[in-house]
């Protein structure tokens, strides 16, 4: 118990005292996976609106597979990443194995389906309301993506606070293709993992609080989101 | 006025108009003639094909047979630019009120001195001056419906449609809306209104179809239909008859 104690006073200190290796760690955390959701962003959010507003053979079969993909192992993304990275696969020539870069892409594989199949659902219930009144305004079926992706950008927000929870407390994909080394590619739960492993739980506890603050931050931005959606009448959910 | 008004008012045709589900025939017009100067307006009970009429009229909805016809053309794209529909229950942008003006403006190529112009000029229209800038949604009933009918405008249709757009309104809110239907009226848009309401039809009509059952039971001069119908079917419904 004195054992945790001193611990736990030292993890405190580590955070207060503003340990610069704490903090750097915690700062790629957040560049990493901020990155990673702005990339998800860019491609999710179209190809969800996409797929909410255009009919095409197969379109039933593709949300299947993206709502399937929200639940892809991420130990399994890092692998695939892993071999298209690696020096034999076929982006093995860019080098990015092992870097902050090789982070990212595990982490846009994994946000990317979360990213799109919430676009795609919210944008599908707004294009249903919204659906007679764009056509009768004379706008187009793909003219109406942005102006959809507008209306519903509340709620895209709470897609995007979603897909950065999962992408900062993932560890399984951005340890296999970061490989955890000091002062490169280690980020937050991956530290936790080693540096637990080591017995060096004052840092593992620090960052662990860290941790925690980051996501009772997006959750508490989540339900601010949210609640002034359903105040201004803006969300349809 | 009206009469003034009457050669410049577009005119509107459907020829064998039909729209089939499951056998069967949920409209049903053969032939139905929309030429007078003031306010078309359509009654009839519910499932009588009105809202049916008024979507294909607009081109939302492709009949299965015939066609529709403004001002000598078959409907297209062209036409329909010269539409504009407002909704029973107004669909508004989750944007400020000025927002959802701006957007069809924008549309229409107007710049933005032009576009903040003609919003201003609109809200005045619409008695909702100093709400610009709050949220379209937060709006009240009647206040919605009516920037529902301000944005159907800034379109500056030949032709505007308005399904049942007082129907969960209060008396005074309904009698603003009225006031703006025949104001367009009043400007040469054509308008083709679908309501329940007789006393509505009495104070705004200048024409009447009465359907039931998917068909047009009988079309002519307001006072002529509201006062003397020819048919059974519009006679029993005027009455305050059950009417299937």
């Amino acid at each position: 118990m004195q054992g945790f104690a001193s611990e736990f006073s030292a993890a405190v200190a580590l955070i207060f005292e503003g340990d610069s290796e704490l903090w750097a760690i915690v700062l790629l955390s957040l560049k990493v996976s901020v990155f990673a959701v702005l990339i998800s962003a860019l491609i999710g959010m179209p190809v969800g609106a996409a797929l909410a507003v255009a009919r095409f053979p197969g379109r039933r079969m593709l949300i299947v597979l993206m709502n399937a993909l929200m639940g892809f192992p991420p130990v399994v993304v890092g692998l695939l990443v892993y071999l298209m990275l690696s020096r034999s696969g076929p982006l093995g020539v860019l080098e990015l194995l092992y870097t902050p870069t090789a982070m990212i892409i595990a982490q846009v594989v994994l946000v990317t389906p979360i990213v799109a199949a919430l676009t795609r659902q919210v944008v599908e219930m707004l294009a249903e309301e919204y659906s007679e009144q764009l056509r009768s305004l004379g706008v187009s079926r793909l003219a109406s993506v942005p102006v959809l992706l507008w209306d519903a950008r509340l709620a895209l927000v709470t897609a995007l606070l979603a897909g950065f929870g999962r992408a900062i407390a993932e560890v399984g994909a951005v340890i296999i293709v970061g490989g955890n080394i000091n002062h490169v590619t280690r980020v937050m739960t991956t530290t936790i993992a080693l540096e637990t492993s080591k017995g060096n739980l004052a840092l593992a506890l620090a960052l662990g609080a860290i941790l925690i603050g980051i996501a009772i931050a997006v959750n508490a931005m989540v339900s601010a989101v949210s609640l002034r959606a359903e105040q201004e009448g803006l969300r349809h959910a | 006025m009206r009469d003034l008004l009457g050669d410049m008012v577009s005119c509107l045709k459907v020829e064998d108009l039909q729209i089939r589900s499951k056998g069967k025939a949920l409209l049903d017009v053969r032939s139905l003639v929309l030429d007078g100067p003031g306010p078309t307006l359509i009654l009839g009970p519910n499932g009588a094909g009105k809202s049916l009429l008024l979507r294909c009229l607009h081109g939302l909805i492709s009949p299965d047979r015939g066609q529709v016809i403004q001002d000598g053309k078959l409907l297209g794209a062209e036409q329909k630019a010269r539409q504009a529909m407002v909704f029973q229950q107004p669909v508004l942008l989750r944007r400020s009120v000025a927002s959802n003006l701006d957007f069809v403006l924008k549309r229409q190529g107007l710049g933005r001195p032009a576009r903040r112009a003609r919003i201003a000029e609109l809200l005045t229209e619409g008695g909702l001056d100093g709400k610009a800038r709050q949220p379209a949604r937060s709006l009240s009933g009647g206040e919605a419906q009516r920037l529902a009918i301000l944005r159907a405008l800034a379109l500056e249709p030949e032709t505007l449609f308005l399904d049942e757009p007082t129907s969960a309104l209060d008396p005074g809110a309904t009698q603003v809306i009225e006031r703006m239907v025949l104001r367009a009226s009043s400007r040469g848009v054509r308008i083709v209104m679908v309501t329940h309401d007789i006393g509505q039809a009495r104070r705004l009509a200048s024409d009447v179809v009465m359907m039931q059952g998917g068909h047009v039971v009988e079309h002519g001069a307001a006072k002529q239909v509201l006062d003397a119908p020819e048919s059974d079917a519009s006679h029993r419904y005027l009455a305050g008859g059950l009417v299937t």
